[in-house]
């Protein structure tokens, strides 16, 4: 089962100027989650800050209720460990063959024989469909190809998270959506939670159970998919359906936050909700899909009502059973008291570290 | 903050930065698991690029040294100590500097230009997200080899150095060979030596642990890479003259020199 990953407040900067800020949002545990954004908008910077390998100047990023950007670095190491990243280019060793990439991270971590090693990856290996490329180095493959097997290597050590960065950058629509149905599938068989960050309109409206968008240094909205692709907000549409109208513009500097005048009949206007992908036949079912739709039952009223509708109309009787055994049981709490979204593990606020360097 | 307390404090901030990687090295070389691959081949590694130049920048270097000094000693009627002037000038100093300069310019600009290529292809990110430490994996490794080629390699410079004295001197200053042999502990003592290779340790510590400083921060880009290395070259060079200053005078001050 998947870690939840809760952010909250995070800002960060460069010298004096800053990348986003105030950037609050929670992965739930095990599901598919999509971080929209126009290039330039600071979405890598996020995963980065995500995993620790940049310090946000502000606020905090909780892992199994340790905050990320402050803990001590032996700590962020293991912390690490929960985590499969996959960099844009694979970002694999240049000197190690494909295999040697793969099984790095088990020769690392693990005291595993090399009998039992060569298993595990030969079983990745062949999960993103390499199989005979394994002897290979990664300047002798495809781009493609690189970033499957950076995928491979981030999923050695069982990952409880896994971060994609933009996935579909340099592959054609084929390819892009095989890695898509690659995702989901893993999501079914490990139900881990999944980030992705791209840029790619196909895959943020048909992969992911919750969309996010970063747009002019803030987070504009993050929610489940049928909140934005329901939404008004004007950037939000204009991404999600590529028109060049809007209030993005060529420049990051240029863009405006006002929404100027769009011709009503819009043609490429293609707003709505898609089906999202399914795990390919013969895989277990998602179980994050079932725990997603019983969160949103309990949250329901929060949603605008065009989103409200859109998740009610994929709710089945099964659902609705779920929805009412949890309502059978948690109405023996008085109203008042009751939450409306899962319980989740509460954190501890942790004591304010004592720096001598700095005056608070 | 006014430009030139900005610069001030950048280069105050660098400097820190190189001086915490060097107490993380420190404690990495005693942290297990020991990269014995790693440092086996690049030691191996430095070692194939750093022999040949040394050896052929030793012997003009030692032979240079051996002509300015017996012709001064040939003014003075001392060309029997010429042997001896040779060894201590090659032993204490020219041996270490020539040493690391070879080590620092070939090797270290290669691990230089090797960390610097793989931090911009996201290769370090993904090792610190696959939860490796680079400086424990990559630094300790190359630190350590550099160190140990400067060592070993000082010892041969030495050699080669002192044979080139030995040579020009007899065959193109007249010198005698014996008196060259016989006043080769006149003046050079064996803390001389002890101290040729504590410098040259302390050389291949600094040549190693600039090349990765540098290496491992690179500004934006391949352009980067190539400012990086030649920056590590440099600062090298510049810390090794220092270092160097540093150690000779306090040698002085704790071994006084022979017949003091």
């Amino acid at each position: 089962m998947g870690v939840e990953v809760v952010v909250e407040g995070l800002g960060k900067s460069f010298g004096t100027q800053a990348i986003w800020r105030d950037v609050t949002l929670t992965l739930p545990a095990g599901e598919v989650s999509v971080l929209l954004g126009p290039s330039g908008t600071g979405k890598s910077v996020f995963l980065k800050c995500l995993i620790g390998l940049l310090r946000p100047e502000r606020g905090r990023v909780l892992i199994n209720g340790v905050d990320l950007c402050t803990c001590a670095e032996r700590d962020t190491y293991e912390i690490r460990k929960l985590f499969g990243v996959l960099f844009q280019d694979g970002a694999l060793f240049g000197s190690m063959s494909v295999y040697d990439n793969i099984a790095f991270p088990l020769r690392e971590h693990t005291r595993k024989s090399e009998k039992e090693v060569n298993r595990i990856v030969m079983s990745k290996v062949d999960m993103v469909g390499m199989l005979g490329a394994e002897r290979k180095l990664p300047g002798e493959i495809s781009g493609g190809m690189r970033k499957r097997a950076g995928l491979a290597r981030a999923l050695v050590l069982d990952p409880s998270i896994i971060l994609c960065d933009e996935p579909d950058s340099g592959l054609d629509p084929v390819r892009t959506a095989l890695l898509s149905q690659l995702l989901i599938d893993l999501n079914a068989q490990l139900d881990a939670t999944i980030l992705i960050v791209t840029h790619n309109i196909t895959v943020a409206r048909t992969v992911p159970d919750n969309l996010g968008m970063l747009f002019r240094r803030e987070l504009v909205l993050f929610g489940p998919r049928e909140l934005l692709l329901t939404s008004d907000v004007p950037v939000v549409a204009q991404l999600l359906n590529g028109r060049k109208n809007g209030p993005i513009g060529m420049s990051e500097e240029r863009d405006t936050a006002e929404d100027p005048a769009l011709p009503p009949e819009d043609p490429d206007n293609v707003r709505g909700i898609v089906p999202q992908l399914e795990p390919t036949p013969g895989l277990p079912r998602r179980d994050a899909v079932r725990r997603r739709k019983l969160r949103l039952m309990q949250s329901l009223h929060t949603l605008p009502t065009p989103a409200r509708q859109a998740v009610l109309t994929t709710m089945t009787p099964t659902d609705l059973d779920d929805y009412d055994t949890w309502r059978r049981r948690t109405s023996a709490i008085p109203i008042a008291t009751r939450k409306t979204t899962t319980p989740t593990t509460r954190v501890e606020e942790p004591a304010p570290r004592s720096r001598w360097w700095s005056k608070r | 903050m006014t430009a030139p307390a900005r610069a001030l404090t950048g280069v105050l901030r660098e400097f820190g930065a190189l001086f915490s990687m060097a107490l993380d090295v420190v404690v990495g070389v005693f942290r297990r698991p020991v990269r014995v691959r790693e440092v086996v081949q690049q030691f191996w590694f430095i070692a194939s690029v750093s022999i040949l130049p040394a050896a052929l920048v030793s012997i003009p270097f030692g032979a240079v040294i051996t002509l300015q000094l017996g012709s001064l000693t040939a003014q003075i009627g001392a060309d029997s100590f010429n042997g001896a002037a040779s060894v201590l000038a090659v032993i204490q100093q020219a041996s270490p500097i020539v040493t690391t300069l070879v080590v620092a310019g070939a090797g270290g600009s290669a691990i230089c230009a090797d960390l610097g290529s793989r931090t911009i292809r996201e290769e370090i990110d993904a090792m610190r997200v696959l939860g490796v430490s680079p400086v424990h994996r990559l630094v300790v490794p190359r630190v350590v080899a550099a160190m140990a080629v400067a060592a070993l390699l000082n010892g041969m410079v030495s050699v080669v150095g002192v044979c080139g004295g030995y040579v020009f001197n007899v065959v193109v200053q007249d010198g005698t060979p014996g008196a060259f042999l016989s006043s080769f502990s006149a003046l050079a003592q064996l803390p001389d030596l002890w101290v040729g290779e504590l410098k040259a340790l302390v050389f291949g510590f600094l040549a190693g642990l600039v090349a990765a400083y540098r290496g491992l921060n690179p500004r934006g880009g391949p352009k980067g890479v190539g400012d990086v290395v030649n920056q590590s070259v440099v600062i090298t060079f510049l810390l090794l003259f220092f270092v160097n200053f540093v150690i000779s005078v306090v040698y002085l001050r704790i071994v006084p020199a022979k017949g003091a």
